[in-house]
């Protein structure tokens, strides 16, 4: 067990000299990209989460001309109606009220400007057909297809989660590649020393360890590194943003990935460097006389 | 301790370097391979500690027959031989003490253990004074000797040399030779190939004589 102990302390004191900083800034910037758009679509996400992105219709009824019951019953009636939820005036203030940022304009009102309404749930492929058609009903004051950009966000949303994922590949990908030449080199480079090393008895896993863990450790600081990165651009966006927001009554802020999120993405860093130096070492270890 | 029967060694493309070989070693012997160059000593050498594997015959070191040895074994064999090879095999990019230092990491001694026995084998070839150079600052004859620190430190049972007093005047490779012979005195088996068989003959011990791959 100490024996076992000291072979990975001299492993590991052997690995610290041969992680080259430039390549830990090439993967810590690479890493960034996927790592910060998360961390901005995450944030949007959280926020997108929170709306509506059902194709909705909003129907407001004219207070004094509907009698509200029959107009439900011909919107149950139509066979493009997914849902139907009646939300009286008082409620909608409620609602209203409770948004943020609107409760003190709505203590401000004194009284309710707002209609009784039907919030109808449809496909998004019989959205404005049955807008339109609701509008003609007598009684209806006014009809709002709710959520359009909202359900516009939340396409875009996925779309860049995909986006994101093949960039992540792509990058992912990269840092095996640049993981792979380094220890490449420096096989090439440190040719007598393993020469050496095989005659006077040393193990595969001897020659191999140092390797495995530069290229170990290289992924993880790169991770760090791109983690760092994306804490500064952060830091320095939310800068700006928080100005936006505030404007608009919100406390939006871009977050930093959560904890869980983040071991994860430094785990994988690391791991991924793991695969670039045994795929490397598998391939030129071979090459060095004696086998 | 070491025995070959019947081993031929034929290099891919090549010639037999080795032809029906057949001797033993006794434990605690010293004997000197000799033939002209190209005879086989090298490739001799070469099969104790599996550097080369045997055509056909056995090679049988410490009870082990060498040639059948899987290839996770053989770093296990190596590390109870004491290799000094044609070339040496120094590293340049670091200190005399270093290259010593080398065979002990693999070794389970702490730390202060193992530069106690690199020092203590630097001081049997003369070269403790020396144990900060680069060995590129050294003399031919103090490489071979680095080389044979290196070899002893792990003090293994059977010390194998290949020409270790190649291009050295004949003052250092008596020096060189006189070194084995103190390790063979206290009980090292030591196989030494040299072409100078003038060197040798002065010392009384056993010749093994090559030529052509076969012994004479
Ligand atoms: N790796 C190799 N591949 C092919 N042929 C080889 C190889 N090594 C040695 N030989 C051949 O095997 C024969 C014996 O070579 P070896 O090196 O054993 O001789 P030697 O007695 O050590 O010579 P020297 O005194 O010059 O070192 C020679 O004919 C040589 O050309
Ligand atoms: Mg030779």
């Amino acid at each position: 067990m100490k024996a076992w102990l000291r072979q990975h302390r001299h492993a590991f004191a052997r690995a610290l000299p041969r992680i080259e900083l430039l390549n830990v800034v090439v993967i810590g910037v690479a890493l960034a990209l996927p790592a910060g758009g998360y961390a901005l679509l995450e944030s949007v996400r959280a926020v997108a989460g929170r709306l509506a992105v059902e194709p909705q219709i909003s129907v407001f009824l004219d207070a004094k001309r509907t009698n509200v019951d029959a107009l439900g019953t011909i919107l149950k009636r139509d066979p493009r109606v997914v849902r139907l939820r009646y939300i009286p005036r008082d409620q909608a203030l409620k609602e209203l009220g409770a948004v943020q940022g609107m409760g003190e304009l709505v203590a401000a009102l004194g009284r309710n400007p707002l209609p009784d309404a039907y919030v109808v749930t449809t496909s998004e492929e019989n959205l404005e057909s049955l807008a339109k058609d609701v509008a003609k009903i007598p009684g209806v004051a006014q009809v709002q297809a709710d959520a359009l950009w909202a359900r516009r966000l939340a396409t875009l949303a996925r779309l860049a989660r995909t986006a994101l994922w093949l960039l992540a590949g792509v990058l992912g990908a990269a840092l095996i590649a640049v993981t792979f030449n380094t220890i490449r080199l420096q096989i090439l480079t440190q040719r007598d020393e393993i020469e050496v090393s095989k005659l006077i008895g040393a193990t595969d896993g001897f020659i191999r360890r140092p390797f495995y863990y530069a290229g170990l450790l290289q992924g993880l600081a790169g991770g760090a590194l791109a983690l760092v990165i994306v804490g500064g651009s952060l830091a320095l966006l939310n800068r700006e943003v928080r100005l936006l927001a505030e404007s608009y009554g919100s406390d939006f802020r871009f977050a930093f990935p959560r904890e869980p999120d983040s071991v994860a993405f430094l785990v994988l860093a690391g791991l991924l460097g793991w695969l670039g130096a045994h795929l490397s070492v598998s391939r030129h270890l071979k090459e060095i006389e004696p086998r | 301790m070491v025995s070959f029967s019947a081993v031929a060694k034929r290099y891919r493309g090549g010639e037999e370097a080795l032809k029906e070989v057949t001797f033993s070693v006794e434990p605690g012997e010293l004997v000197f391979i000799t033939g002209r160059s190209g005879a086989g000593k090298s490739t001799l050498l070469k099969l104790i500690p599996a550097i080369e594997r045997p055509s056909s015959g056995a090679v049988i070191v410490n009870g082990q027959n060498v040639g059948a040895l899987k290839g996770s074994a053989i770093p296990y064999l190596r590390r109870n031989l004491g290799l000094v090879f044609q070339d040496q095999k120094l590293l340049y990019d670091r200190s005399v003490f270093e290259n010593v230092m080398l065979p002990l990491a693999f070794s389970t001694h702490s730390t202060n253990e193992a530069s106690r026995r690199a020092r203590a084998a630097l001081d049997k070839v003369g070269l403790l004074a020396r144990e900060r150079s680069n060995p590129i600052q050294l003399s031919g004859g103090e490489q071979q000797r680095l080389a044979i620190a290196r070899a002893v430190v792990n003090r293994p049972s059977i010390l194998i040399a290949d020409e270790p007093t190649a291009n050295l005047d004949a003052e250092s490779a008596r020096r060189i030779v006189d070194i084995f012979v103190e390790f063979n005195q206290v009980g090292v088996t030591v196989l030494i190939a040299t072409h100078d068989q003038g060197l040798v003959t002065q010392y009384g011990k056993r010749l093994l004589h090559l030529e052509g791959g076969r012994v004479q």
